[in-house]
């Protein structure tokens, strides 16, 4: 009798618990999602009425002159088709290395396997350090304020191996051999079987390049200034609000609408593209981020 | 890691001979590997090999010089780096920020990983998750051009309070506890993710028993999934102290402004001011050096001690 009196009191208690969770996610939903919601309304409210208060998160005077002034502006539109096409050409291109290189190292007969892998891997915990890397851009290879800048030298990364391989490795041998009895050499086995299985390590993979390149700063503001990409404008905008010194000197981009309107509607302008993708790619990067802890 | 080892003895089971035979053979993956490995040695080797430079005087007109004819100096650049009157600071600022963000977002993760993983509501669960990930994948630009709106003096945060808190605007430790605070708040998220499947992997037959035994639930995780997850904290631990040094320069940036400059100064950052700010490449370069080296170190001790107390290793 006291014994099922005492699980029922657990029971209830436990119920309690959840409810307690239930409370606590909400209040995790609003600290995460508040800040951007907050960033939404100013840039979609009318800069002179944002300046009365700006905490809220539905606009109050609805407009769409931030975008269209921020966008008209052609100091604008430049960055952000160099973010674009960045992304596109630096996703493209480190997908195909990427994978390239993790089928070789995931053909384990392959001679030069362990060195290569271990040539690799070895980059994943030990760097030169940035002032050498600089050097190496700017002073050996020339490449400052050149495109290729943002292609090159992250081109490949060694996580994004392990993760192809690990996958590669799980796909059944049998059609690998039967293409090799059919005369296919190893190039066309990469191009014709092993990369269409491997349609969701290539989402995940892809996923983490393109972030990569779309939200990329430093290698702007180290190597390519005369090349401003989105998150690099939204950098100057932010830096030239915190002077304050001479409001004269202020670009036009800030002077056609109020700072704080620009700020928001350009911050909106460099989340959105990922806001749009990620959602989707959920269930493949959950499961890479997992593959590379346990191989960790 | 062990398991990958053996796999691949598996599939190796005799060891080849080098032949020219194997080499026509294999021809194709030779040239599948060769253009990347010349990548890799260009854009990562060279930067490794670059490491003289932190032993030699190197000047903007002395580094055209071959490397033998520079003026090898011994220690001199780590001996001026560490009488920096920026240094100390540094280090102190770098070593704070370190311990705190480790302590503080491996806390914040896995209390996160904890409630996911206790909570019943499925939908619910999969909604919270998907937002969680959302600041990952956003751009510290983009993070601090938020943070700065949200907690510069007169900001959202202020208005919410009615009063100024100066939460960006003080020169003290509260800038640590701010940044780290955006750190986690930025990556908890994601961070979560390796602690929930280390929780899917715990035996669900321990969690009967101890339900038959009467353990309540706050006992269970307590008594089982915490223990369950324990070597991944370590291994995630161990590595976070190799990487204690390396407090990211582009947060630091971002996220200071001048009146909080000495409470944001970390080693890489430094390492700009005076290699590439200063072209002292001599120095910057020590600095990394510095870095790295003392990394390796304090990750060789942490997996030491992790193996003295009987918890599991990396290496």
């Amino acid at each position: 009798m006291a014994k099922t009196n005492s699980s029922s009191k657990v029971k209830s208690r436990e119920k309690i618990l959840d409810y307690i969770l239930v409370v606590v996610f909400i209040g995790v939903l609003i600290i995460t999602l508040y800040p951007f919601l907050n960033v939404l309304a100013i840039s979609l409210n009318d800069p002179i009425d944002t300046m009365r208060n700006i905490n809220f998160i539905i606009p109050r005077k609805f407009t769409l002159n931030n975008y269209i002034s921020v966008f008209r502006d052609n100091n604008l539109i430049k960055p952000f088709m160099l973010s674009v096409v960045r992304t596109v050409v630096g996703t493209l291109v480190s997908l195909v290395s990427t994978s390239m290189i993790a089928y070789v190292l995931s053909r384990r007969d392959f001679y030069f396997n362990k060195i290569t892998t271990f040539l690799f891997l070895i980059t994943m915990y030990v760097s030169g350090g940035m002032v050498p890397e600089y050097l190496l851009m700017v002073r050996t290879l020339n490449l400052k304020n050149s495109f290729w800048v943002y292609i090159l030298p992250g081109m490949i990364w060694a996580y994004n191996i392990i993760l192809m391989r690990s996958f590669m490795d799980g796909l059944p041998d049998a059609l690998q051999e039967a293409a090799r009895i059919d005369g296919a050499n190893d190039f066309t086995i990469w191009a014709k079987i092993v990369m269409p299985l491997c349609t969701p390590v290539l989402a995940t993979v892809a996923l983490f390049y393109a972030v990569g390149q779309w939200n990329s700063f430093m290698d702007t503001y180290l190597y390519a200034k005369d090349l401003p990409t989105l998150q690099y404008v939204l950098y100057e905008i932010m830096q030239k609000a915190e002077m304050k010194i001479d409001p004269h000197a202020a670009d036009q981009l800030v002077n056609a609408v109020s700072p704080l309107s620009t700020r928001m509607a350009v911050t909106i302008i460099a989340t959105v593209p990922i806001l749009v993708v990620y959602p989707f790619l959920q269930k493949y990067f959950v499961g890479g981020m997992t593959v590379g802890a346990v191989k960790d | 890691m062990k398991e990958r080892k053996k796999n691949s003895n598996k599939a190796v089971k005799v060891k080849q001979k080098f032949s020219w035979n194997l080499m026509w053979k294999q021809r194709y993956l030779l040239m599948m590997s060769i253009p990347f490995v010349i990548w890799l040695i260009i854009f990562k080797y060279i930067p490794l090999w670059g490491w003289t430079m932190g032993f030699q005087e190197v000047k903007p007109k002395s580094f055209a010089l071959p490397i033998w004819e520079r003026e090898f100096v011994g220690f001199e650049n780590f001996k001026r780096a560490f009488t920096d009157r920026l240094f100390g600071q540094t280090m102190v600022n770098t070593i704070c920020l370190s311990i705190l963000g480790l302590v503080l977002g491996t806390f914040i993760a896995i209390l996160f990983a904890l409630m996911l993983n206790e909570i019943c509501f499925n939908k619910f669960k999969k909604v919270t998750q998907t937002v969680s990930y959302l600041p990952h994948f956003v751009s510290w630009v983009v993070i601090a051009s938020i943070a700065k709106m949200l907690l510069n003096d007169g900001g959202t945060i202020d208005t919410l309070f009615g009063k100024n808190l100066h939460l960006m605007s003080t020169n003290s430790a509260l800038f640590w506890v701010v940044v780290v605070l955006i750190e986690a708040w930025k990556e908890c998220g994601w961070n979560a993710i390796v602690y929930l499947s280390a929780m899917a992997g715990i035996d669900q037959g321990l969690y009967e028993a101890a339900k038959v035994d009467g353990a309540n639930r706050l006992q269970r995780i307590w008594h089982i999934t915490l223990p369950g997850i324990k070597p991944t904290i370590v291994v995630l631990l161990i590595m976070g102290v190799g990487s204690a040094l390396n407090v990211g320069m582009e947060r630091q940036m971002l996220l200071s402004n001048s009146i909080v400059q000495d409470h944001a100064m970390v080693l890489s950052w430094f390492a700009y001011i005076r290699g590439i700010g200063n072209n002292d490449y001599g120095l910057g370069t020590a600095i990394g050096i510095f870095q790295s080296v003392v990394g390796v170190l304090l990750m060789l001790i942490a997996n030491k001690v992790s193996g003295w107390l009987g918890e599991s290793k990396l290496l």
